[in-house]
């Protein structure tokens, strides 16, 4: 073959170039002087110069320029024109430009030129770029060419017709007599390209499919001609005849045979023929055997077949090379759900290749694992899940992750258990969870009340491990903040305790707040589990004072808010502090979803007045709240008023007790709120002695809920401290006292005290309550009783 | 099959109509996602919605992106057999054989595959046609331009 000179000393000259900016020089020139040999009507290298331009175009320069150049050389008499020209309209031309429709002439006269090189330049091109416009055009006349004699046009034709039902769907039908009678040729080429065409045909219209049913026997003839016949050097591929037109028939049978039951039973020997006899030491025969899998699985095949297939998948799977276990596991992806069993027998090796060095074959193997966890084997699964966790390519962290807790959520053997799993997660893969990862885990870890403990001090521990997670900070600061005080206790059944000192769990939270790992949800986190804090400690309520007063002032606004509202909240309504900073309800699961966004970043924003239903665990010790055990009224012992005595066997469940208006109305703290609770509410004067009153008014709160009101205040010249009030009620009423706002009185009645008492009266009894009255006032201690027997708009 | 691509481009065939700028874009994307890739690693990648089956012979990458359908493995086939048939034909092909006759290139390609299939799946039918092609090619060169050659 002569080399065409010109062209290939552009060529070196291109790349001889140093530069980017010489080579653009080049290339430059280069053009001009094309443009130049463009413009002149006749001369003997004009191929030469398209195909320099074309050279020039796949490095990326424009040649648009050219495209006038390539419809002229199409109708170029001379076969080395047309060549070039042809090949030029295929790579500058798209259907899109309006100077391909000017080459559709060019291409009907040389469709039906004598010599077979012009016409499949033609047919190459048609199948190439050919627009609808063309097809249509041009459709009857591939038809012709596919009745030709000639089998070297008959299969361009035949795959110039694929094209043509791609762009055209209608003129499919068409197609369809020719395509039925080339499945009698014997030319292998001919063969594929009418196997290819009749499965497009099929694609497109399910009647055509109906139709070519009936070929299913033809089909298995040809494909039983390939796999029994002996070598036929011309198709042969490394022992399989004729790999790719195996690989078509067998897709074309899929077709035919999926949700038919008669055409799948037609196959189903040849299919098992194949999967039996292909040689699987190479890729080739392994292409074959996988594509007689998808099509077993495919179609209505005897369970026989199809445990033969998914054997086959199988053995893929311990294959050495890589490609056939990616293949293989994307195979097994797609029949898990369908054929779950089949594929849990070759779990083991799935779980293996979680192994594998290559990144695509880890990928594939983590969503079959993920598809294959069940009930039965969630606890070995995880572990290997785990592991993998612990060292998989960063690009797949988000998706185990998630993968881990999907699992973990619906299969989780125990409670326990599923704390474990979520927070060996958090301290593994922490930065690349979901977000609502923090808010679920909140609410699993609220809603199993008896591991609170084993939790909190887990978390505790997993905060010194490491600082920077911020999904694992968070909840680690919620915990704290929450249940801090099991932490202080120093006592857990569960995991060894720890023995912190209340400057510890304090420090621990600064260091939180201060780190600059932190982000600010996180930073949130740590001020509000601080602040809680100061209802569940006794010694260091005034360094939380300091630390929520500093944040006051800090740059961030949402921090700055919160610490605002704080430091509102121990100055002004310090006798809501408690109520407000109580134990969180436990969050129910379809509320997280609504709130989602706002649990994320405010979890403690209490000013949701949701229903406040009491834990059953141990109430936290208030400082100077007093928790009242039941009594008998007619009984009248005084013993169990002791203050900060634990609840002990009053330990009251389920008290429906009404949101208390006072801690509800956070939102308006800041708006000065006057905090005097139950303002409409009747108040009534219940003792009066010595210059010291007491009022009471209550509030229904629901069928059985009430919540009562006492204030106190102090009208003598002299303070009065140590005020405290103890209450008793009927056997069959719970009471609950919160915390008192104050105690002491000032003179003059300088500031009331208010304190909360939280009734429910189930039984409907008639209500009395009995009131002592305790203080110190100049000195001296005094003591009073009062009995109140009818309540205020009750 | 898509799309056929060579390294730093040394050939393109596209069998679905794509833009200049789309076309740009596929291949800067396939530069990015195949050259950095490990030997001995898989030679299938998923990039958007198709698959991308990729193979390295000495210098070049050759590559080509597949619909959903298409069996990846038989595409490895099909990218060694064009490999072969350059092989032949250039006798003990290397890249600069394809660099300097990148026209040579696509007329192979174009007498195996056609429109996204195989056209041809006998090597010895491919070099039959190349041969006979070429010859055609000679004669009209070769001719005084007065004379038609087809």
């Amino acid at each position: 073959m002569s080399p065409s000179v010109p062209l290939q000393e552009m060529i070196r000259a291109i790349r001889s170039a140093r530069t980017q900016c010489e080579e653009r020089g080049v290339i430059q020139r280069e053009c001009a002087a094309i443009r130049a040999q463009f413009r002149q009507t006749d001369n003997g290298g004009r191929s030469h110069n398209l195909a320099k331009l074309l050279y020039v175009h796949m490095l990326g320069y424009p040649a648009h320029f050219g495209q006038m150049e390539c419809v002229r050389m199409i109708a170029s008499p001379r076969y080395s024109e047309k060549r070039v020209g042809y090949l030029g309209a295929m790579m500058l031309l798209d259907e899109k430009q309006d100077a391909s429709l000017l080459i559709t002439n060019s291409i009907k006269n040389d469709l039906s030129h004598s010599n077979q090189y012009v016409q499949s330049l033609a047919l190459c091109t048609l199948a190439c770029m050919g627009s609808a416009e063309m097809c249509r055009d041009l459709a009857p006349e591939i038809d012709r060419l596919l009745r030709s004699s000639n089998s070297y046009i008959k299969k361009k034709a035949a795959l110039c017709a694929v094209h043509i039902v791609r762009k055209v769907h209608d003129l499919g039908e068409l197609f369809v007599p020719s395509a039925r009678s080339l499945l009698s040729e014997k030319n292998h080429g001919v063969l594929h390209g009418a196997v290819v065409l009749i499965t497009e045909l099929c694609e497109r219209s399910p009647e055509t499919l109906e139709r070519f049913r009936k070929t299913v026997p033809d089909l298995v003839q040809i494909m039983k001609g390939l796999v029994i016949s002996g070598y036929s050097p011309d198709h042969d591929v490394a022992g399989v005849s004729d790999p790719f037109l195996q690989v078509r028939i067998l897709r074309l049978l899929r077709i035919l045979g999926r949700n038919n039951e008669a055409a799948s039973d037609a196959m189903n020997d040849l299919l098992a023929q194949v999967a039996t006899n292909t040689d699987s030491t190479k890729t080739v025969g392994n292409a074959v055997l996988y594509e007689t899998v998808l099509t077993v699985l495919d179609i209505k095949s005897e369970s026989g077949l199809r445990v033969l297939a998914v054997n086959i998948l199988g053995r893929f799977l311990l294959n050495n090379d890589r490609n056939i276990r990616y293949i293989a596991m994307t195979s097994l992806q797609k029949i898990v759900s369908t054929d779950h069993n089949a594929v849990q027998r070759h779990r083991g090796t799935i779980v293996d290749c979680l192994k594998d060095q290559d990144a695509s074959v880890k990928r594939r193997a983590l969503e079959l694992s993920l598809a294959l966890v069940s009930a039965s084997n969630i606890r070995s699964m995880m572990k290997e899940l785990l592991i993998f966790l612990s060292s998989c390519p960063p690009e797949l962290r988000a998706q185990a992750a998630s993968g881990i807790f999907n699992a973990a959520e619906r299969y989780a053997p125990s409670k326990r258990w599923h704390i474990d799993t979520i927070l060996h997660v958090l301290t593994t893969a922490g930065g690349d969870v979901r977000d609502e990862t923090v808010p679920n885990l909140i609410q699993l870890i609220t809603n199993t009340s008896e591991l609170h403990c084993y939790t909190v001090h887990k978390l505790y521990r997993a905060l010194f491990t490491d600082i920077s997670q911020q999904p694992l900070v968070q909840v680690a600061c919620w915990c704290i903040g929450e249940y801090g005080d099991l932490l202080l206790k120093g006592e857990c059944q569960e995991t060894e305790a720890v023995q912190v000192t209340e400057d510890d769990v304090l420090d621990a939270l600064e260091i939180v707040l201060q780190s600059h790992m932190s982000t600010p949800t996180t930073r949130g986190f740590a001020l509000t589990a601080t602040m809680k804090l100061s209802t569940r400690i006794t010694d260091n309520v005034d360094r939380i004072r300091s630390i929520v007063s500093i944040y006051g002032s800090c740059i961030d606004v949402e921090l700055q808010q919160r610490a605002v509202e704080y430091n509102a909240l121990f100055k002004k309504y310090d006798h809501m502090r408690a109520a407000v900073l109580e134990r969180m309800p436990v969050i129910q699961k379809n509320s997280l979803g609504q709130t989602n966004g706002e649990l994320s970043e405010e979890p403690m924003k209490e000013s949701q007045p949701g229903k406040v239903k009491q834990e059953e665990t141990a109430l936290p010790p208030q400082p100077a709240g007093q928790v009242v055990d039941l009594l008998d009224l007619l009984g009248g012992s005084q013993e169990p008023l002791q203050p900060g005595s634990s609840v002990g066997g009053s330990a009251s469940t389920q008290l429906t007790a009404a949101p208390s208006s006072a801690g509800g109305d956070l939102l308006d703290l800041l708006g000065g709120f006057e905090p005097t609770p139950l303002a409409p509410a009747p108040t009534v004067t219940v003792y009066e002695k010595n210059g010291v009153t007491l009022t009471l008014s209550c509030e229904q709160q629901s069928e059985s809920g009430l919540t009562v009101t006492l204030t106190a205040s102090n009208s003598t010249d002299s303070d009065i401290s140590g005020f405290t009030l103890q209450a008793a009620v009927p056997k069959s009423v719970q009471l609950q006292m919160r915390a008192p706002s104050r105690d002491s009185l000032p003179a003059h009645g300088g500031a009331k005290l208010t304190q909360l008492v939280v009734l429910n009266n189930p039984n409907k009894v008639n209500l009395k309550m009995r009131i002592r009255v305790s203080y110190t006032c100049q000195g001296s201690v005094v003591q009073d009783m009062v009995q109140v027997d009818s309540f205020p708009g009750l | 099959v898509q799309y056929f691509l060579l390294g730093k481009l040394r050939l393109q065939k596209w069998f679905v109509p794509t833009s200049d700028r789309e076309r740009k874009k596929v291949i800067r994307d396939m530069i990015m996602l195949v050259l950095p890739r490990q030997p001995r690693t898989c030679n299938f990648l998923r990039w958007k919605d198709l698959k991308i089956v990729y193979k390295r012979y000495a210098s070049l990458y050759f590559c080509a992106g597949l619909e959903e359908q298409d069996n990846e493995l038989l595409a490895l086939e099909v990218l060694h057999r064009y490999v072969e048939l350059l092989d032949k034909y250039f006798g003990n092909v290397c890249e600069l054989d394809i660099i300097f006759n990148f026209e040579k290139a696509y007329f192979i390609l174009d007498e195996f595959l056609m429109g996204g299939e195989v056209l041809e799946t006998s090597k010895f039918a491919v070099n039959v046609s190349m041969e006979q092609a070429d010859t055609l090619q000679e004669a009209c060169t070769s001719l005084p331009r007065s004379l038609w050659c087809v």
